[in-house]
């Protein structure tokens, strides 16, 4: 139990997905504009996250049974493609409220690297079924924590854009709030071991 | 669209359509894998194989595949190749194997690579699409060298793993870790617009309105991010 309770902790805090592992980042600095897209997206990636865990996890320890493990990058991909469609139209027939609140983001997820990104660090690290799957909901914990912040961050207007220079309008000025944000994520090295 | 000569577009996605500083494309890689020059070579010339063939075999199955399955059929091709790059570092390269680790499977989710082959490969003959292939591949491997030598040399005082500043020098680890990645491609960004005086900034967005694949990857207007600061039509009109 305990090892779960920082298995999570440490992929909400130290290994943040986004901040401190650099998966996920175009949506990151995509979709953070304005909160409400970055609270939906952020829910939207537990879900898939969670989700595609259930299923990869099972389907790693059948490639291994037939000693086809190295089909691996093949497979998920196609699993979790199909899976993003089913829950899709299975959301949009019996959960309409659900699918509103995350039906537009879905689909942006399946080439978000962090969820296929997920589902292979799961395997590599040899966890167990209950570890990865508290794995993938601490991975996405974090990245709807970096996204609120994030949004947060760049919703509040912190600097005058008037009085940035030309060259570092929009982009650059993203990427160096960032920066810092990630920078102090960096306090949070060292927490668990 | 003007039909462009073969040589310009070899050289369109080294530095006019740069697919990383300019199109803002593939960032993840970029930003996890360019902590020093030798890991910015590998995941760079990895990700040109793996775009190569994939444009290449998307160009000749382009009047076969149905366009309505096509988005699955490319993710299936370029997953094969990926999986092929995947065993020869393994076997031929283990200790970039080792370091480059998680993105090397990752490759397949590189927005440059499924970009591509829905913007330019399903569209041309096979070997304009590969000097695209060869020039947008480039592209990527020259921005990641150059992250790398910056951050190798600011965090390690090295190049290569070669010592090149002197002992006068104490490294800044702030460049190896993840925000530094963040700050030296805010900077990288800035000298292009520095350079290009402000023209790369023109129609350029960001994020997934930003990929070529977004209009077929939602089905749907795109909701999240406001159309009018996407210049999504004016790409399309470009490409």
């Amino acid at each position: 139990m305990v090892q779960l309770i920082l298995i999570f902790m440490s992929m909400v805090l130290v290994n943040n997905f986004v901040l401190s592992q650099f998966l996920g980042i175009c949506s990151f600095l995509g979709v953070s504009n304005k909160m409400d897209s970055a609270t939906g997206m952020g829910g939207a990636v537990i879900f898939v996250m969670v989700l595609a865990e259930l299923v990869t996890w099972p389907i790693q320890q059948l490639l291994n049974k037939f000693d086809i493990g190295y089909l691996q990058t093949v497979v998920f991909i196609l699993v979790i493609a199909a899976l993003v469609q089913f829950v899709e139209m299975f959301m949009k027939k019996y959960m309409p409220s659900l699918q509103k609140a995350l039906g537009i983001f879905l689909p942006l997820i399946t080439t978000n690297c962090a969820v296929l990104g997920v589902a292979i660090l799961s395997i590599n690290n040899n966890y167990t079924y209950i570890q990865s799957i508290v794995n993938a909901f601490g991975a996405g914990v974090g990245y709807f924590v970096a996204m609120v912040l994030f949004a947060g961050v760049r919703e509040e207007k912190l600097w005058d854009e008037s009085g940035v220079p030309a060259a570092f309008k929009g982009m650059p000025m993203i990427l160096i709030s960032a920066t810092i944000l990630s920078l102090s994520f960096m306090g949070f090295t060292g927490l668990f071991q | 669209m003007a039909k462009k000569s073969k040589l310009q577009i070899l050289t369109n996605g080294l530095i006019k359509e740069n697919p990383v500083l300019v199109l803002l494309l593939g960032t993840c890689p970029t930003l996890a894998t360019s902590t020093s020059l030798i890991n910015g070579i590998g995941m760079g010339l990895s990700t040109t194989a793996v775009l190569i063939c994939s444009n290449i075999v998307i160009s000749l199955l382009r009047k076969v595949i149905p366009d309505k399955v096509r988005i699955p059929c490319y993710i299936v091709v370029i997953a094969g190749f990926v999986t092929v790059v995947q065993l020869l570092l393994e076997g031929y390269a283990p200790s970039l194997y080792k370091s480059l680790g998680l993105f090397i499977p990752l490759i397949v989710v590189n927005c440059i690579i499924l970009g591509r082959a829905e913007a330019f490969a399903n569209k041309n003959t096979v070997i304009d699409s590969a000097l695209d292939g060869i020039g947008m591949g480039l592209g990527f491997t020259l921005t990641l060298s150059v992250m790398g030598s910056i951050r190798e040399l600011l965090g390690m005082g090295t190049l290569a793993g070669v010592q090149v500043l002197g002992s006068w020098f104490t490294p800044i680890g702030f460049f190896l870790l993840a925000p530094g990645g963040f700050f030296v491609f805010g900077i990288l960004i800035v000298l292009v617009n520095l350079i290009t005086k402000g023209k790369a900034l023109k129609g350029k967005s960001f994020g997934c309105a930003a990929c070529p694949m977004y209009n077929s990857c939602t089905g749907e207007e795109p909701r999240i991010i406001d159309p009018a600061d996407t210049g999504l039509e004016q790409k399309g009109a470009e490409a």
